[in-house]
């Protein structure tokens, strides 16, 4: 029962009754309609062909008086499919025709019988009922009467037919509808229960589950596809924040246990004032280091929060470019990386020069770290190109590049190629870059062995011209 | 012998601050930590009191913690700027959003400092706001030891020899020379030769300050830009 309260208020069902009970009054109407209309055009017929008959018996009666006029009623009356012929006395006393009765009254009006009346024939057997007849009734100048009708048989046996087919008809109708209702409701109602049980095992926690999908792209599919999409999101970002708080607390973990135990040993070497002030020195640096993670960490979940977005203004793209190459240029030379530059001038972009600035001020760490690994000859190349769709900044080095499987890992917080972690670094540098290039509607790409500046990693910073 | 009195950096004896922060075991932290590098510290522990202390007494620099019970940082540093007192602030910010510093510094803040942070680097910055206070902004020619700096004819002489350098070596030099005698960080560099608020992961200033060192220490005898562990540098005359 209540599955059935539910289908009624499903939308499509709700709306289905409608039209089939708008529907079904609309047919009634016509049914009602076409069979007045049927009458009054068959009645009409009638009458023409009656008056026509009368017009052929007046001429009799005018040529050869009442003699000739029942003559040929008489004869008349016997042919087959004859009309109905009635002669009566000046008292209403039938004395010629093929009606053996009438209804009572008929021949006390003349003129045309408006409504319907029943008579029986001769011959007919007893018991049955009369038929159903029209006439127009003329009183003769000598008193007598006489009544020329139509039977109405055959217009009524076709009316009934038209009548019954169309309600017949309608019937089908409505119990197809009915039918259909049925089908569809119920395989509504099952989807629906489906997409349910699907949402409730996800409620509980399982958060791979999916809602079904039917396979014939209507408009439940659509919505199941729609709502898988914003799941498939969701699960990524839960994810994505679980394995963020895993690295968190494995990443800041271990520089404290190495902050504790360098304390710990400093309080173990009682003699030395020296020792403890570096063992402290050592610990200030660990120190600084983990700051620094915190802050990036907050910074990139701001960048990504789009707070910073309001910062944006038009900035020489090639400036900044130019002032990280002369920041970072003693820096390579002291490394021995040689840091060239192409630099197209005069881009001007929409954006925030502080994060562009820390975004290649990251790429420049990494590319000369990098370029540094058993290379014998290491370089790091600045490039800012602007195609007509694209502005490009991309900083490339000669250094063993990013196998290209990784190139989505290294973007993740944490994620670090060097799994000793034994190069300094956060392991956030990349993913700061990524949220600052979608802050500014660009995009950070990782390109291996190409045939780009050089042929360790290029990292270019795609940001879309408008 | 306690930490922060390393034979570096310099003591300040008759600086006085006033610290508004809420938080009571950074508060007492600092406060300590302020009085053992010569600094005379009060403390606030909300917005009322605070407002009130910054306006009865006198104090050379203030350090505003932004998020405050009773009355927000912001609108203390707004109410003094409008009461014309132009004491030296450093907002401490918890929120650190990337255009906090600028409404930070909009409100009338002089300098701004995103929690996390540390001592070394708020104190480093404390003493330059300290030091404002008759500064040498209008000075031509800096002076330490035999170095000379002239800004107006971008030169540089070290005991009348002249030193030709880069146009960011000499804004670097220029920072350094006008708070000699005073521990700047390498945020603080960062900040004002290159106009940046980042932290970057490499030692990029310490390449510059060397390369910088080598040109106006080579061939001389007395060392003036030194590094201080955990802090920055500084750039004097003695020792």
């Amino acid at each position: 029962m209540s599955r059935l309260r539910i289908a009624l208020q499903t939308t499509a069902i709700r709306l289905s009754a409608l039209y089939l009970g708008l529907f079904a009054i609309c047919a009634i109407i016509l049914v009602i309609y076409v069979t007045a209309l049927f009458t009054s055009i068959s009645n009409h017929q009638t009458r023409l062909l009656v008056e026509e008959e009368l017009e052929v018996l007046g001429s009799f009666y005018r040529r050869g008086g009442v003699t000739m006029l029942i003559g040929h009623v008489d004869r008349r009356s016997r042919e087959p499919g004859a009309s109905l012929y009635t002669i009566a006395g000046r008292d209403g006393k039938i004395i010629g025709g093929n009606v053996q009765s009438l209804e009572a009254g008929v021949l006390d009006t003349e003129g045309w019988t408006e409504r319907p009346f029943r008579y029986r024939r001769f011959y007919q057997p007893e018991g049955t009922p009369g038929h159903m007849a029209l006439a127009e009734v003329i009183y003769l100048p000598n008193g007598m009467r006489l009544l020329v009708g139509r039977d109405l048989g055959e217009p009524t046996k076709f009316r009934s037919l038209v009548r019954d087919s169309l309600t017949m008809a309608l019937g089908i109708m409505v119990l197809g509808a009915l039918l259909i209702w049925f089908v569809v409701g119920r395989r509504a109602l099952q989807r629906i229960d489906r997409m349910s049980v699907a949402t409730q095992k996800i409620m509980a926690g399982d958060l791979g589950q999916r809602l079904p999908m039917g396979g014939s792209h209507d408009e439940f599919d659509r919505l199941s596809e729609s709502l898988n999409v914003m799941l498939d999101r969701i699960q990524k970002l839960d994810e994505g924040l679980r394995q963020v708080s895993d690295n968190i607390a494995h990443d800041l973990k271990t520089p404290l246990t190495r902050l504790r135990n360098k304390a710990e040993s400093a309080l173990g070497d009682r003699e030395n004032v020296d020792t403890y002030r570096d063992a402290m020195e050592e610990i200030i640096d660990e120190s600084d280091q983990l700051i620094r993670t915190f802050n990036a960490l907050l910074m990139i979940s701001r960048v990504e929060a789009g707070s910073a977005a309001a910062e944006m203004s038009a900035v020489d793209l090639s400036q900044i470019a130019g002032d990280a190459e002369e920041l970072y240029e003693p820096v390579a030379e002291e490394a021995g990386v040689t840091l060239s530059t192409r630099i197209d001038q005069d881009v001007v972009i929409n954006g925030s020069r502080e994060l562009i600035g820390q975004a290649i001020s990251n790429l420049l760490d990494n590319a000369i770290k990098y370029a540094c690994d058993g290379n014998a000859n290491p370089a790091v190349a600045i490039v800012l190109e602007r195609n007509s769709n694209e502005t490009v900044l991309s900083v490339s080095d000669n250094g063993p590049g990013i196998p290209h499987a990784k190139t989505g890992e290294v973007v993740k917080r944490f994620y670090r190629l060097d799994e000793s972690r034994t190069k300094p670094g956060t392991g956030l540098g990349l993913s700061l870059v990524k949220a600052i290039m979608g802050m500014h509607g660009g995009r950070l790409e990782l390109a291996g062995n190409t045939e780009r500046e050089l042929s360790g990693l290029s990292a270019r910073m795609v940001f879309v011209n408008t | 012998m306690t930490y922060f009195s390393t034979p570096d950096l310099p003591t300040l004896p008759d600086m006085k601050i006033l610290v508004i922060e809420d938080d009571l075991d950074a508060a007492s932290y600092l406060v300590k930590a302020f009085n053992e590098a010569g600094i005379v510290t009060d403390h606030a522990s909300d917005g009322e009191i605070g407002y009130h202390l910054a306006t009865e007494n006198t104090y050379d620099v203030m350090v505003i913690d932004r998020l405050l019970p009773k009355r927000d940082g912001l609108s203390i540093v707004s109410a003094l700027r409008e009461k014309s007192i132009d004491t030296p602030v450093l907002i401490l910010s918890a929120l650190g959003q990337v255009d906090d510093r600028v409404t930070g510094l909009r409100a009338g803040g002089d300098d701004y400092l995103p929690k996390p942070y540390a001592f070394s680097e708020l104190l480093a910055r404390v003493e330059v706001l300290g030091r404002r206070k008759g500064t040498r902004d209008n000075d031509t020619v800096y002076r330490v030891a035999d170095l000379e700096l002239d800004r107006l004819a971008h030169e540089v002489h070290r005991a009348g020899q002249r030193i030709t350098l880069q146009p960011r070596e000499f804004r670097l030099l220029e920072y350094l020379m006008k708070h000699a005698g005073q521990v700047v960080t390498r945020t603080m560099l960062l900040e004002n030769v290159w106009d940046y608020h980042f932290d970057p992961q490499t030692n990029v200033i310490d390449v510059h300050i060397s390369r910088l060192r080598s040109k106006i220490e080579k061939g001389f005898d007395q060392a003036l830009l030194r590094t201080v562990r955990g802090a920055g540098y500084i750039l004097k005359a003695d020792g």
